[in-house]
């Protein structure tokens, strides 16, 4: 059992005070909108990452819970008139029932199957989606109202707003850490090695796994209900499969299994995105060549080759 | 016409002929993935993607070349079966004995790229492509006006379907392809070429994909991204049927085909859903598919 | 050469004084942002940009001493994509107006962020008439065309010609829903009936089942209340299925010139519409046809080509008038000025953001009646400014003083 204290981990502290340090300074000199689209991602990916790293499950349908959330928060806090903590609140809880009933079905499949369901019911909420009034379709809900947090803070002005979007995924972000490191996370190590001897131990695996997943659609809600408050607008978009393959895509490229992984592959992912937007759809052609570059040549991805120069995990 | 539950029969009939319609490329795309499935134990997610470069084959042929429909399904699938090997050979090989999961990566991430690609050039609207003049024209049933290429449609997946199934079934090289499919190394050990077995194996699921997307180019547009939404629906069809079974992917496929066309009549804004809805009670009932065999 | 020229441009810009500080970094810099690469992007795309080049050329804004940048984006039919793009635009790359924009369900979003960030925003592409109604904005002028004009032009003449039995196949999204809004509206007030509805997707291949339902509701003319590639293949696949040979007319509601060019003349004869635009009008109009498919790859303009040339001219006009480009108070200059342009002839821009010119009822030519390609068109009737458009005080918009 480790705790953060001890000089094991100790780099993994130097890591997270330098993430933080970069975080805090980056809105002075980057388009703060963008930053805090990138920390959205970032937590929606370590909230992934927590089932494809730590429990070997690959939910090839997670954005669902991105979506869905979404549209909760954006319906709280346009017709309901909720506040931002609130509508946020509601649209994780939202993803996080969503999480319990795909989880009960899917985790009866293993492995190639589990992806198959989480895809497959991900497009029949897509669908529902696509039809239900409330979501307007096509149009998405739009002008969303960012309201004052607590009744305090004004989330209209940017700055505001980055730093509260920040103190949730840093927020996120350490739910995790803890979780991995915690017995529950050993017991979910235990699990993805060797799932017979897990069980045979006195183990109840498939409960452990629902546990797991549960967390992490609830984490993925709240980067959901996040980014619709920051950009006023739940859309179609944050429920098509596509959403799903960018957010393994972004795994996949910072290193799955490894805690500062997902962050660092959402940024690169983000970044690329922007650059790319002009060209349209050479996007997708990007991100599907480094899927295959990834899979064939890469892994581990960027901090997993970090963490396997300085001999050390990340 | 007197109404069937409600519903008069022109509208029943032939929103039940489409689903068949539909239950066709359902069958022949399941029956593709559960032939790789079978035997790679990789779930090829760039069938959808070959589906769509058949029907641009096709395109091409009768743009570029003059050739017509007839010629298309003959070569269109050698094409995309043959790029298909090529695809096999220098990429899935490498990552036969990792976890399965790398196996879906590497196909979406291909999937992507070629669905990119074809849109960069094309657009995402569709291309033209003309019916085939033999095929041209309708039978005026009564109850519905029938085009004619629409029951061809149906007629040669049928016989495709039921083709690939006797010989996979029920000939020699059916039983050696199944064998291998439970035990390579003794197979291997017979004196059977194993690999050369799977990368052609694979290149003929391929190929039943490019078939039935010249098949699909006259009715639904050629566009890049028509596989792309398909595939989901194929995935959760093979689901249902069970994964590796060859009876349950025809069967499943025209079944669902079928009950997606009467959910358009009687209550259309679960059509899109309908699918799903019953791959989530078949998880619930017989979690390895209707047809499937427990792994 | 340049280097001088350079040279002369910023004394020539100092000179002016005051007047140049007041406009933002300098330079006028316009976004043009539609679709590029999916079904919309003949009917506007790289044309609009085309269009807004030549309005600046046209305009003279290098002897002016103004300096005007062109940008341009694909949103992909997405709002979320259109709206991160607009953002961005306005906060980081200091763009001062947003043009064309079709797609009813972006533009509103687009509406929206313009209006809290005080720029300005042309609409030309976009349909839905909730642009000048509900979501009216001080900072928006809604160009070209709208919904409630096609369901006037076209809704009224096919009702008053018999066809008063109606079943729409729409396209599931604010612009399909407000035309068909529209377009009921009409038929229900000329005494006709709406048999029934169905909605699809954007961007949808297959209509088979769409098509089913309309031959079974009998109605004697199915509506089809979507644009660009959606609607052509409707009208392909309706051909297929014998649609017109069972007796009923289809209706197309928003028809371009490069939808026609698609179906080609033998599918597209008889077809009836509505546009404020056509290339083939008069001299002035030929001319800019002619120097804009040099420029086009071939393609005539559209009335969106031709709603972001005007709209981009006016503006300017208005810039130069007011030497400033804060959007609001630009807006405001360009509904208190009327317009004048080659294309559109002389107009006028209301409170609610309307831009008001005549409307014109079109039939597509039979094949022997074109002299070639892109002659399509014959007029059936001219539709007066003052009736083409929604009353003012009929939208709910919030501008308007009752």
């Amino acid at each position: 059992m480790e705790e953060g204290a001890s000089p094991r981990l100790g780099h993994q502290w130097v890591a997270f005070a330098v993430m933080v340090t970069l975080l805090v300074a980056a809105p002075f000199v980057v388009y703060p909108v963008f930053l805090m689209k990138a920390l959205c991602f970032a937590l929606f990916a370590c909230a992934f990452n927590l089932l494809i790293g730590y429990v070997g499950l690959l939910s090839f349908g997670h954005a669902t819970f991105l979506g869905s959330a979404g549209y909760i928060t954006a319906h709280a806090a346009k017709v309901w008139g909720w506040g931002p903590a609130t509508a946020i609140l509601a649209g994780a809880a939202a993803a996080g029932v969503l999480g319990l009933a795909v989880g009960v079905l899917a985790i009866r499949r293993q492995g190639i199957y589990f992806a198959m369901t989480t895809l497959a019911l991900a497009q029949m909420i897509y669908f529902f989606c696509l039809q239900a009034p409330f979501t307007h379709g096509e149009d998405g809900i739009q002008a969303v109202p960012r309201g004052r947090l607590f009744g305090l803070l004004d989330l209209n002005h940017t700055l505001t707003l980055y730093f509260v979007v920040l103190a949730v995924f840093l927020a996120g972000f350490l739910i995790i850490y803890r979780a991995i490191h915690s017995p529950f996370g050993q017991v979910l190590k235990a699990i993805r090695e060797n799932e017979p001897r897990a069980i045979s131990l006195g183990y109840k695996a498939d409960q452990y796994k629902l546990i797991a997943f549960v967390v992490s659609t609830l984490l993925a809600g709240v980067a959901g209900g996040t980014k619709a408050l920051v950009f006023q607008l739940a859309s179609l978009t944050d429920v098509h499969w596509t959403m799903s393959g960018e957010v393994v895509l972004m795994t996949l490229l910072g290193g799955l299994g490894t805690v500062f992984g997902p962050v660092v592959g959402a940024f690169l992912v983000i970044t690329l995105e922007n650059y790319l937007a002009q060209l349209g759809a050479w996007v997708t052609v990007v991100q599907g060549a480094i899927f295959v570059v990834c899979v064939l040549t890469f892994r581990r991805g960027v901090v997993g080759e970090l963490a396997r120069l300085i001999r050390k995990p990340l | 016409m007197i109404p069937i539950l409600g519903i008069p029969p022109q509208a029943l009939f032939g929103q039940l002929l489409i689903g068949l319609i539909n239950g066709s490329f359902y069958a022949l795309l399941s029956l593709g993935l559960a032939v790789i499935f079978g035997l790679l134990n990789i779930i090829n997610f760039t069938h959808g993607a070959q589906y769509m470069m058949g029907a641009f084959v096709a395109w091409f042929l009768l743009q570029y070349a003059g050739l017509g429909y007839w010629w298309a399904l003959l070569i269109a699938p050698i094409v995309v079966g043959a790029l298909g090997i090529l695809l096999e050979r220098v990429m899935l090989k490498r990552l036969y004995g990792l976890d399965h999961l790398y196996g879906l990566l590497l196909t979406f991430g291909l999937a992507l790229i070629i669905q990119g690609l074809f849109r960069n050039q094309f657009g995402s609207s569709g291309q033209p492509y003309t019916l085939p003049a033999q095929l041209a024209g309708g039978q005026n049933l009564g109850f519905m006006f029938l085009p004619n290429y629409r029951a061809w449609v149906i007629g040669f997946s049928l016989t495709i379907c039921l083709a690939t199934w006797f010989v996979i079934e029920r000939t020699r090289l059916g039983a050696y392809l199944r064998a291998a499919t439970e035990n390579p190394t003794l197979v291997q050990a017979f004196g059977i070429n194993v690999p050369r077995m799977i990368t052609l194996t694979y290149g003929f699921g391929v190929s039943l994909a490019a078939l039935a997307g010249v098949m699909a180019a006259p009715i639904y547009q050629v566009n890049p991204l028509m596989g792309a939404d398909l595939i989901i629906v194929v995935f959760a069809v093979v689901v249902i049927g069970g994964m590796g079974s060859i009876l349950g992917s025809i069967v499943t496929g025209f079944g669902l085909g079928i009950i997606e066309g009467l959910t358009k009549v009687f209550y259309p804004e679960a059509s899109n859903t309908v699918i799903f809805v019953i791959m989530v009670l078949v998880l619930l009932v017989k979690p390895a598919g209707l047809f499937g065999r427990a792994q | 050469m340049l280097h001088r020229f350079l040279i002369a441009l910023t004394a020539v810009a100092l000179a002016a004084g005051p007047s140049a500080a007041e406009i933002s970094d300098g330079i006028i810099k316009i976004g043009v942002l539609n679709d590029q690469s999916s079904l919309y992007a003949d009917l506007t795309g790289q044309g609009s940009v085309v269009a807004a080049r030549m309005a600046v050329e046209d305009y003279g804004a290098a002897a002016k001493g103004l300096k005007v940048e062109i940008i341009f984006a694909d949103h992909q039919n997405k709002p979320d994509i259109g709206s991160a793009v607009a953002r961005q635009w306005y906060d980081a790359d200091k763009v001062d107006v947003i043009v064309d924009v079709p797609n009813s369900g972006v533009a509103l979003a687009v509406n929206q962020i313009t209006r809290d960030k005080g720029k300005a925003f042309l609409v030309s592409g976009a349909a839905s008439s909730d642009i000048t109604g509900k979501a009216c904005s001080p900072n928006t002028v809604h160009w070209t065309y709208d919904t409630w004009a096609l369901a006037n032009g076209t809704g009224n003449a096919i009702v008053k010609t018999g066809g008063d039995s109606w079943f729409f196949i729409t396209a599931d999204y604010a612009f399909g829903l407000a035309l068909e809004r529209d377009v009921e509206a009409v038929v229900l007030k000329n005494g006709g009936k709406v048999l029934g509805r169905v909605r699809h997707p954007l961007n949808n291949a297959d209509f088979s089942s769409f098509l089913l339902q309309a031959q079974a509701s009998k109605a004697k003319i199915v509506g089809l209340a979507n644009a660009g590639g959606d609607t052509t293949n409707a009208i392909k696949q309706a051909a297929e299925f014998g649609l017109v040979k069972g007796g009923q007319n289809l209706a197309g509601l928003l028809v371009f010139i490069t939808d026609v060019h698609a179906l080609g003349l033998p599918t597209a004869q008889g077809l009836i519409f509505t546009e404020t635009f056509y290339w083939d009008m008069n001299d002035r109009t030929r001319a800019f046809a002619k120097k804009f498919a040099e420029r086009n790859r071939g393609i005539h303009p559209t009335m969106i080509h031709a709603g972001v040339y005007a709209s981009v001219l006016h503006y300017l006009k208005a810039v130069e008038a007011l030497k400033s480009d804060e959007g609001t108070k630009v807006i405001e200059k360009m509904k208190a000025t009327p317009t004048d342009d080659v294309l559109f002839g002389k107009g006028t821009i209301r409170a609610d953001g309307r831009k008001i010119h005549p409307a014109y009822l079109f039939e597509v030519k039979k094949p022997n009646e074109s002299k070639g390609a892109w002659d399509y068109y014959k007029l059936r009737a001219t539709i007066p400014a003052e009736q083409a458009f929604r009353p003012v005080d009929q939208g709910d918009c919030p501008l308007v003083k009752k």
